[in-house]
């Protein structure tokens, strides 16, 4: 079959059946958008965007979902290599396991990672008695609780390019005479760079909006814990306009980040 | 019915332009069906007031929502259970969570029969929205304690205890009830408290001294009642000057107003009395 399928004169018109299901979908995902704007307190908006609190939340969530998605690509990557490169017993349950976070209640993520690494935890006891590492209740805590939820994302994301991309060129480069790692390094890495890429941008979506195991695991202390969403549904607790405005906040920047991110890496994909 | 048709002559029929018209008609012919079934559902839920008009006066059915308070929880489920058995028919449904959220949800048309709340000032949210079906009365009052370690190995004596430095504190968020009444009971105390954090609710605040995450944290008497072993309680005078006053009250666009009334009744009762009082609640 050639590249470019024949040109009949219906292909270019949109079936029905597809196309009200589609702008349903579409008008859905973007009406709740739009009557967040609709009553938005926009002539409070210059006063409620000015109080430090707000910049403080923005700047920690910013900080903590890049931290969050650094370290997904760091141990992430590598994880999806080998789900989707090795051959061993219990593979599939291996990788069902590492989905795992995408269905559990963050909230219950958060329960989770309290138990393994809190001041009494499984393994945070230990972190305790020999470093003196606490993590709950500090910002290296909301970063692995926005890890955990994110990561999932990203190795699904990159495990899936891994996947589409063709075994035969690694495999080409060490008949070549390069080792495994130098053919993951010099190969396989640019081959997958735009799945990386997009892995990473939902991965980081992801963490940004993370509430749920975030004030499970790390509480909620302005400028130490307390990130955009948290700021949020407490400020919807007794000021839903405050509430809106912040939510405009992240959604602007989420967008200009996104659409940023989509013009200079993901032209590829 | 479908099944009937030869398999062929479906698919030969979807092709055509007709077959797929009559095929969405009877796709949205079965919505249809679903939805008079959901209605029919809705209608044996709400039309209990005509059942109960109709035999007699005191035959409630239904649901009930309930839309109370997180420390609220242990007593009125207790009550609910109680409120099901005395009236086969009724099914109460409830919903926890802080004060405020509650708040927010009935006065943006949550579906709900009955609000309890942990401090007037939230109903109040409630009732200047005209979402209250008249004057909401004070069923019991609840008092701040710390809640800290069992056996209380950081010996925990007084509020100011709770200001050494390494002591991991956790409070309410001032946004809620709980964390309000911490701050009140703190000013009167003239105390300078920095909590490790803020928490959604009170019983988020419990459960970090449950998982021993936390040394200590400021929740009504009622939550360390209801954890059992899990905390000690630790009663401390300044909590005098933040007792929380807890109104109910029925809503105005309550689905079941009639077992609403009746639930409301029960907790004002001398039998609702006592089982909030054993949970720690103080009577108004």
């Amino acid at each position: 079959m050639s590249k470019h399928g024949p040109r009949r004169s219906g292909a270019r018109t949109v079936p029905v059946p597809l196309l009200v299901p589609a702008l349903a979908g579409l008008a859905f995902l973007l009406l709740p958008l739009v009557a967040l704007l609709v009553r938005a307190p926009w002539r409070d908006l210059p006063d409620q965007l000015t109080s430090p609190e707000v910049w403080q939340a923005l700047r920690l969530s910013l900080l903590c979902a890049t931290s969050a998605t650094v370290l997904s690509l760091v141990v992430g990557v590598p994880l999806a290599w080998l789900l989707a490169r090795t051959e061993f017993p219990g593979r599939g349950f291996v990788r069902a396991l590492v989905t795992l976070p995408l269905v559990l209640p963050p909230v219950v993520g958060g329960v989770a990672l309290l138990l393994a690494f809190g001041r009494n935890g499984v393994v945070g006891q230990w972190l305790d008695a020999w470093f003196g590492i606490t993590l709950p209740f500090t910002t290296t805590g909301v970063v692995l609780a926005e890890t955990f939820v994110a990561m999932p994302f990203l190795v699904i994301s990159v495990e899936g390019t891994l996947r589409a991309a063709d075994p035969r060129f690694e495999e080409a480069a060490t008949t070549l005479g390069a080792s495994r790692f130098t053919a993951f390094r010099r190969v396989t890495l640019p081959l997958i760079a735009p799945g990386i890429a997009a892995g990473a941008v939902l991965a980081w979506a992801r963490a940004l909006g993370e509430f749920g195991a975030t004030i499970t695991f790390a509480g909620n202390f302005p400028g130490r814990t307390q990130t955009m969403p948290l700021a949020v549904y407490l400020a919807l607790q007794n000021d839903p306009a405050a509430a809106i405005a912040l939510s405009l906040v992240l959604l602007a920047v989420s967008i200009a980040v996104l659409a940023g991110l989509r013009d200079r890496w993901m032209r590829a994909s | 019915m479908t099944r009937s048709v030869p398999r062929t002559r479906r698919i030969r029929r979807s092709l055509r332009v007709s077959g797929g018209i009559r095929r969405s008609l009877r796709v949205s012919g079965a919505g249809a069906a679903v939805l008079l079934t959901l209605s029919a559902c809705s209608s044996s839920s709400g039309g209990d007031e005509d059942a109960g008009s109709a035999g007699s006066s005191s035959k409630l059915s239904g649901q009930v929502t309930v839309f109370a308070a997180a420390s609220l929880k242990e007593s009125f489920t207790k009550l609910g259970e109680t409120f099901e058995q005395r009236h086969p028919g009724t099914e109460v449904s409830f919903n926890f969570g802080g004060s405020d959220s509650l708040a927010a949800g009935i006065t943006s048309g949550a579906p709900a029969d009955v609000f309890a709340s942990a401090s007037p000032k939230t109903m109040a949210t409630v009732t200047d929205a005209g979402a209250a079906a008249g004057e909401p009365s004070t069923f019991v009052r609840n008092r701040l304690e710390i809640a800290t370690l069992p056996g209380n190995p950081e010996r925990i004596s007084s509020l100011q205890d709770l200001t050494a430095s390494g002591l991991k504190v956790v409070l309410c968020d001032k946004s809620v009830p709980c964390g309000a009444a911490a701050q009140k009971a703190l000013a009167a105390g003239g105390l300078d408290l920095n909590p490790v954090s803020y928490e959604q609710d009170v019983k988020a605040a419990l459960t970090k001294v449950e998982l021993k995450e936390a040394d200590a944290a400021l929740v009504y008497r009622t939550d360390v009642r209801a954890a059992g072993g899990k905390v000690a309680g630790v009663d401390f005078p300044e909590a005098d000057e933040a007792v929380n006053d807890y109104p109910i009250t029925v809503l105005e666009d309550a689905p079941n107003p009639g077992a609403a009334k009746a639930f409301v009744a029960l907790v004002k009762s001398a039998e609702g009395q006592r089982v909030l009082t054993d949970a720690g609640f103080g009577t108004p």
